[in-house]
């Protein structure tokens, strides 16, 4: 970074819960530590004060869903010289992806007695679909110990250590019972990224998916083992089809059973 | 005099995107909009086909603000639909959540979005500079809230120990101890924020809202009770929809929920508190009182004050919950699904929250009701903006402005929350 300016950080909201940019704030012992390293220059839930572009390092939360904010997302990559993706929606376009797999027209006449005054698009789609993004950081909610190792790897100009193994991997570091093995739990640890240090099996639960698909996961053959502890196809497409339905290995594998529930009806 | 418009085209420190417009000719106000352009995400939609137990965790996402509220109207609601009851020290541990959220969420709101407004900062991290230690007990403050929801519940956003039933797994005396041990901080430190609330500057307001809010025979209402008003509503959580409405207006974008028969109406902190004073524990009577406020409120205003003396009553009770625990011998109440309708409605912070589903007998989910907080306080806040400026138009464009942002922060409003809320269309200048 430039000797005596502060790199300038905004924040980015579209189609979204608001809990990514939540996490930053929940950082309470580092926040004002961050603010003493970084101009804070566009931080709507945080502060009136705006500062103009451009930015040096954008942190984009939600996902794509309506026209204009597929005008505003070309704003701003055009106004951020890097941008990182926060969460899920950002990511993999949200729990709000569901609607791609569906009749949008249908989903807002369940919603709103008058669907004409509503404005939006087919799918809800991730930021990488529309501009390049420099990072993605996964996660429903993102982990607030990653995005504060995201700012400080930009602030040194390296690259973000956040380990790319699956949940299972931090679920032994924990030294967890494997829930699945010992206690015929469903767990989608194998195939889930790693980043919030594997709370679901430490609170005696299966993983559900939260943090994404990992790299290269084998989703079909963990799809046969949950086979065997008596999950029908039915139920596999909604597992697969969570708040990351819409990331590829995931939509593929819940479209595979999608299928094969068909034929076997 | 002047024709005037004011026009905010991105509010701050609020959770969620909106705007405001409001346009005055000569000495008159014409028109008041709070404008919402947060992307609708179809809830109630998506969550058609999915299965009972996935309810908490999908309506967790509708905010990460306050995720365990709505995993808490959407377990009741199931519970109500399955004739399940869940009490003793499982219905301690979702009120003990609950505390932690309620901490967590009005300190981020006190200290961090609507203090500046009081003392003339951008933000909060501005006002550190000149009041660090104000801001460094506020952020503490916020921390032990969220110590209660990350052990309770894993983690500070979208908790994931919670569950139709119960919890997967339930903390033992000793995992409480240190949390109850930095909770007895914590009480200091909201006595110490009720007192400096007191102090902020404060314009007089005094509305004459009809309050709506839960009422429970001898609690101060988190999960459960009668729905209840200052003007004689009281009805239980099922009749909800036969006495309020939410309607579909093209000038202001979203649904507003009103009275079937008489309009807008107040639910959140003021109300709650105003309803429910005798409730409050004799610690935050006592400094509600030393605060100067009386057993009601109408100030909006002074809600801040009030904000701080729930979290005030959160803390003594979140202490009282862990003094008394003995843990259960199972995390959760075994739950035989059955086709039916459950209905939900709790406390969130931000006022009731409520909850219906129609499910198969497979516990299929085939219809989704969902009000939030905000959706119902939306009309009330236009109300509110079109006093305030008919009583300060003299006041200048820019400094109007301003308190027309206090104005709707004092609602703490929460437009993620609101589930359905529509595009609106606007012009961003």
């Amino acid at each position: 970074m430039g000797q005596g300016r502060k790199p300038k950080m905004a924040v980015w909201k579209f189609a979204s819960c608001d809990g990514c940019q939540l996490s930053l704030l929940d950082c309470e012992d580092e926040l004002l530590k961050i603010a003493d390293r970084v101009q804070i220059a566009h931080f709507l839930e945080a502060s009136r004060a705006v500062v103009k572009g451009p930015y040096d390092l954008s942190l984009v939360e939600g996902s794509i869903t309506t026209p204009s904010d597929a005008v505003r997302i070309q704003e701003v990559r055009r106004a951020s010289k890097f941008l990182v993706t926060i969460g899920a929606c950002a990511t993999a376009g949200g729990i709000q992806a569901l609607r791609n797999f569906q009749d949008v027209k249908e989903f807002i006449s369940i919603v709103y007695a008058r669907p004409e005054y509503i404005q939006t698009l087919n799918t809800s789609t991730p930021i990488a679909d529309h501009v390049s993004v420099d990072f993605e950081l996964q996660g429903c909610p993102i982990d607030k110990r990653q995005l504060v190792e995201v700012i400080s790897a930009f602030l040194h100009g390296r690259k973000p250590n956040t380990l790319s193994h699956s949940v299972c991997v931090e679920c032994k570091l924990r030294g967890n019972v494997c829930v699945m093995v010992a206690h015929g739990t469903p767990c989608l640890g194998p195939v889930t990224h790693a980043g919030c240090g594997a709370i679901c099996p430490s609170y005696d639960r299966g993983c559900y998916g939260c943090f994404g698909p990992k790299e290269t996961p084998n989703t079909s053959s963990l799809s046969r083992w949950w086979g065997r502890l008596g999950v029908g196809e039915q139920d596999l497409v909604r597992v697969f089809r969570g708040v990351n339905a819409f990331a590829e290995a995931f939509r593929k594998e819940s479209e595979a059973h999608e299928r094969q529930n068909d034929q076997d009806q | 005099m002047k024709d005037k418009t004011i026009k905010i085209s991105n509010l701050a420190r609020i959770e969620g995107e909106g705007a405001l417009f409001v346009k005055i000719k000569g000495d008159a106000v014409v028109d008041v909009r709070l404008e919402i352009f947060e992307p609708p995400r179809f809830f109630e939609a998506l969550l058609r086909g999915r299965a009972f137990g996935e309810a908490p965790d999908i309506t967790a996402r509708i905010c990460g603000i306050c995720p365990v509220a709505y995993q808490m109207s959407a377990v009741h609601a199931m519970e109500n639909a399955f004739g399940v009851e869940v009490d003793g020290p499982l219905r301690a541990l979702r009120r003990l959540i609950y505390c932690g959220e309620w901490i967590e969420s009005h300190t981020l709101h006190v200290y961090l979005l609507h203090a500046p407004d009081y003392l003339g900062y951008a933000d909060a991290l501005r006002m550190a500079k000149d009041h660090p230690g104000i801001v460094e007990r506020g952020l503490q403050l916020k921390k032990a809230g969220n110590e209660i929801i990350r052990l309770m519940g894993g983690r500070e956003v979208h908790p994931i120990n919670v569950r139709v039933g119960g919890f997967y797994k339930v903390p033992t005396k000793s995992e409480l101890a240190p949390v109850a041990e930095r909770l007895r901080w914590a009480r200091e430190a909201a006595l110490e924020t009720v007192r400096w609330t007191a102090t902020l500057p404060v314009p007089e307001f005094d509305q004459d809202y009809e309050f709506v809010g839960l009422r429970h025979p001898f609690e101060y209402p988190f999960n459960e009770g009668r729905l209840i008003s200052n003007r004689g509503l009281n009805i239980s959580v099922r009749e909800y929809e036969d006495s309020f409405v939410e309607e579909q207006i093209p000038h202001s974008h979203a649904l507003h929920s009103r009275f079937k028969n008489r309009g807008a109406y107040l639910v959140g902190p003021i109300a709650r508190y105003s309803l429910n004073f005798d409730r409050l524990s004799p610690i935050a009577q006592e400094a509600a009182r030393a605060a100067g406020l009386s057993a009601v409120c109408r100030n909006p205003f002074r809600s801040i004050v009030v904000r701080s003396v729930e979290i005030l009553q959160a803390c003594d009770e979140a202490i009282r919950i862990i003094d008394g625990y003995e843990r259960p011998t199972r995390p959760a109440v075994p739950i035989r699904p059955r086709a039916g309708t459950g209905y939900g409605c709790t406390e969130a912070p931000r006022g009731i929250l409520y909850h219906r589903y129609r499910v198969d007998d497979a516990g299929v989910i085939q219809e989704a009701k969902i009000v939030p907080p905000t959706s119902q306080n939306q009309k009330m806040i236009e109300d509110d903006l079109r006093r305030f400026v008919q009583a300060n138009i003299n006041l200048p464009k820019e400094k109007l402005g301003l308190q027309c942002e206090q104005t709707i922060r004092n609602y703490d409003p929460c437009i993620s929350c609101a589930t359905h809320f529509l595009r609106l269309h606007y012009d961003r200048e």
